[in-house]
């Protein structure tokens, strides 16, 4: 059996370590490129939102390179992508794959659930091998992480934006080759250092919360590389979702670590008082709590046609205006286009230090006029 | 004299500006460009700057904005590269202090610009959409073959502007021809068409924002009364057209710059009449093989000297080339 699974950010690096640690063959789909969101738009029903388009390419690929098995994760509610796993099986089978397709059902909080899902797909390895697997992916996912986190704060504020990236990517591969938790704990602490040891700018940087749909926020391929572009315009980037966060709330019922997820849901009220499906509430639950937590904008990021997030957009409006905190929102699609993000990037960027400036010193107005 | 250079290239036109000292614009020039930035950026640096010298005019910064700012900064060397909404909020509030709103309108982009205490509250630009903008009036000029300059005025000749379905170009422009089959003049199709583009930029652009006077419409599209009259109409606030409306973009960048290096007290990059007007330059682009992602990689050459590399997404090729160094942040 070779397995194969979807990208999504960095999540294939934990995932292969989990497969491994399962004794399955492992073939990951080559990293999201032109070419991947060409097969996947080319194959994908032409409404349908990006991630799915994304999927397709990354399974045509990984279906290309001899993979007999996909795992995809499957889900419920309001939003749409509980049935994308469905659809993409009959897509595949139509156009003539022979694969088999393991759905997991994320049930909230029933960890035995998931383990016999996991147990089924692992049929050579033994209870405690797998016990072992899952705890290794998720040291994997916790440093990767940690890096990830050290990068939004670091970027910002190097002087050398190059070298700083490079570090993280080194690190990344590094984590990847991994055998052990030591080495990768060992590489984690080495890179961090590395980043925090780089020279930095002394000025004081803007923060800006990045709230939205789950996807689009992890996977840099899907939204033209929003966060590394506004760390390059010197802005901190703090997102509303972390995979790590995602898994410890939903798949082991808050279990593994705190969770400040009620806490969000709690902060959307009085502007959203029901689950709108998708990520809509932690939107807008997310959107004040950074607002409370004195960030200075927020940009809502989400695929086009995102239902749960156009209902979110729709009530932005009235927690900006009450919490005085500007947002906005940017919808992706196959566009390859950057360059129209970033102009709305770089002037959202600038209307936010034109503000700070201007709360800071008054007089800078008088002097401009 | 000290004067200011202010570059816009946009999609459909070429536009510069100097500025004098007291902030006073000294001469402008509008172009169309053609499909090709960088010809346009040499005709227009060489009629911008033309006998300069002799009346002791010189040049002591550059800003560029636009989509070919970036073009425009790597040729003319310039002191601040800026968005165009920046650029557009900068000119209005400098010209028109305490204006709240502003409606530009270009070749390929709308944008809705709210200011408060003359800084940037929020702001808006087309996504999906290019129905309202000076490109689908252009099409629309050429199709009743009305030269575009002229198209204003006929809107405003119109008693009885006709109905226009304006939630799309597409839509819009069969609208238009069934209404010209039926007989109606020509100046109620075109009313009608400008009270269509102010509703669909209202629907599209200005969703949810609050639009508060003084409102100041510019950018080339406000050439065309009828558009000021049917927003008048629609929003029943006042319309404020600027007297330089169509270069406000390439004011609002040489504002920057002059405040770029008046702030920081450096040199400007400006590279000087012979850099622009005497060398050859080039761009050829290549596919990237290093990644699957096969980024188109373009290359700006000044006879064999390589300027800039853009398009790649990992920023190889970009960082390959000595950085200017560290840009101070405009305040």
């Amino acid at each position: 059996m070779k397995v194969s699974f979807p990208h999504m950010g960095h999540l294939y690096i934990p995932l292969k370590t989990l497969f491994k640690g399962l004794k399955l063959e492992v073939i990951a789909p080559p990293p999201i490129s032109q070419k991947t969101m060409e097969l996947g738009v080319k194959y994908s029903p032409e409404f349908a939102c990006l991630p799915l388009k994304i999927n397709m390419g990354n399974f045509i690929e990984a279906l290309e390179q001899g993979a007999d098995t996909i795992v995809m994760a499957g889900g419920w509610g309001p939003c749409r992508f509980g049935y994308y796993a469905q659809v993409e099986r009959e897509i595949l089978q139509e156009l003539g794959y022979d694969f088999k397709m393991v759905v997991l059902e994320a049930p909230d909080s029933r960890i035995s659930e998931l383990l016999l899902q996991l147990k089924a797909l692992g049929e050579k390895a033994s209870v405690r091998e797998a016990y072992k697997a899952i705890r290794f992916a998720w040291k994997k996912l916790v440093a990767i992480e940690k890096l990830e986190k050290t990068l939004e704060y670091c970027l910002p504020r190097a002087i050398d934006k190059n070298y700083m990236e490079t570090v993280f990517e080194r690190a990344l591969q590094a984590i990847d080759e991994a055998e052990s938790q030591q080495e990768v704990e060992k590489i984690a602490q080495e890179s961090l250092r590395e980043m925090e040891k780089s020279p930095c700018k002394g000025a004081e940087v803007l923060k800006i919360g990045l709230v939205g749909e789950i996807y689009t926020i992890l996977e840099p391929a899907s939204n033209c590389h929003v966060a590394r572009c506004l760390g390059r315009l010197d802005a901190q980037v703090s997102r509303s979702i972390y995979v790590s966060d995602w898994v410890n709330d939903h798949l082991f019922g808050g279990y593994l670590r705190k969770s400040n997820h009620k806490q969000i849901i709690q902060s959307s009220r009085p502007y959203l008082n029901y689950e709108v499906g998708g990520h809509g509430r932690e939107t807008v639950g997310s959107t004040v709590d950074f607002a409370r937590r004195d960030y200075n904008g927020i940009i809502q990021i989400a695929p086009l046609t995102c239902m749960p997030e156009i209902v979110a957009q729709s009530i932005l409006g009235k927690v900006s205006e009450e919490l005085e905190i500007p947002c906005m929102t940017l919808y992706f699609d196959e566009h390859s286009g950057a360059a129209g993000v970033y102009t709305r990037l770089e002037a959202f960027v600038d209307m936010l230090q034109r503000k700070k400036n201007l709360s800071s010193s008054p007089l800078l107005l008088e002097a401009r006029a | 004299m000290n004067l200011y250079l202010g570059v816009d290239i946009g999609s459909v036109s070429s536009n510069f500006i100097l500025l004098d000292q007291n902030g006073r614009l000294y001469r402008k020039l509008y172009l169309r460009t053609l499909g090709n930035p960088v010809k346009a950026l040499k005709d227009g640096y060489a009629s911008i700057s033309d006998g300069l010298d002799k009346q002791h005019g010189k040049i002591r910064a550059v800003g560029s904005t636009g989509s070919g700012r970036h073009l425009a900064a790597v040729l003319l060397g310039a002191d601040v590269v800026k968005n165009e909404i920046t650029a557009h909020a900068v000119a209005a509030s400098h010209l028109f202090p305490g204006a709240k709103t502003i409606i530009e309108i270009g070749g390929q982009d709308s944008k809705i610009i709210i200011l408060r205490n003359n800084i940037v509250h929020d702001f808006a630009m087309n996504t999906v959409c290019a129905a309202g903008t000076g490109s689908f009036l252009d099409q629309q000029s050429a199709r009743l073959n009305i030269p575009i300059q002229e198209f204003g005025d006929y809107a405003v000749k119109s008693g009885h502007p006709v109905r226009i379905a304006g939630r799309c170009g597409v839509f819009a422009e069969s609208d238009m021809i069934h209404k010209q089959q039926m007989g109606f003049p020509v100046e109620d199709i075109i009313m009608g068409l400008c009270e269509a583009l102010v509703r669909n930029y209202l629907n599209n652009v200005g969703k949810g924002k609050k639009i508060e006077e003084p409102v100041v419409f510019q950018g080339g599209v406000a050439a065309n009364r009828g558009l000021a009259k049917a927003f008048e109409k629609i929003l029943g606030l006042k319309i404020n057209v600027p007297a330089h409306y169509e270069v406000m973009g390439a004011i609002g960048a040489a504002i920057l710059a002059r405040e770029q290096i008046e702030l920081s007290h450096s040199p400007t990059r400006f590279r000087g009449d012979n850099f622009v007007l005497e060398g050859n330059f080039t761009s050829n682009s290549h596919e990237c093989s290093g990644c699957p992602n096969l980024c188109e990689v373009v290359c700006i050459k000044r006879d064999n000297e390589v300027l800039a590399y853009w398009g790649d997404r990992c920023k190889k090729w970009e960082s390959s080339i000595k950085q200017p160094r560290e840009k101070l942040k405009v305040v």
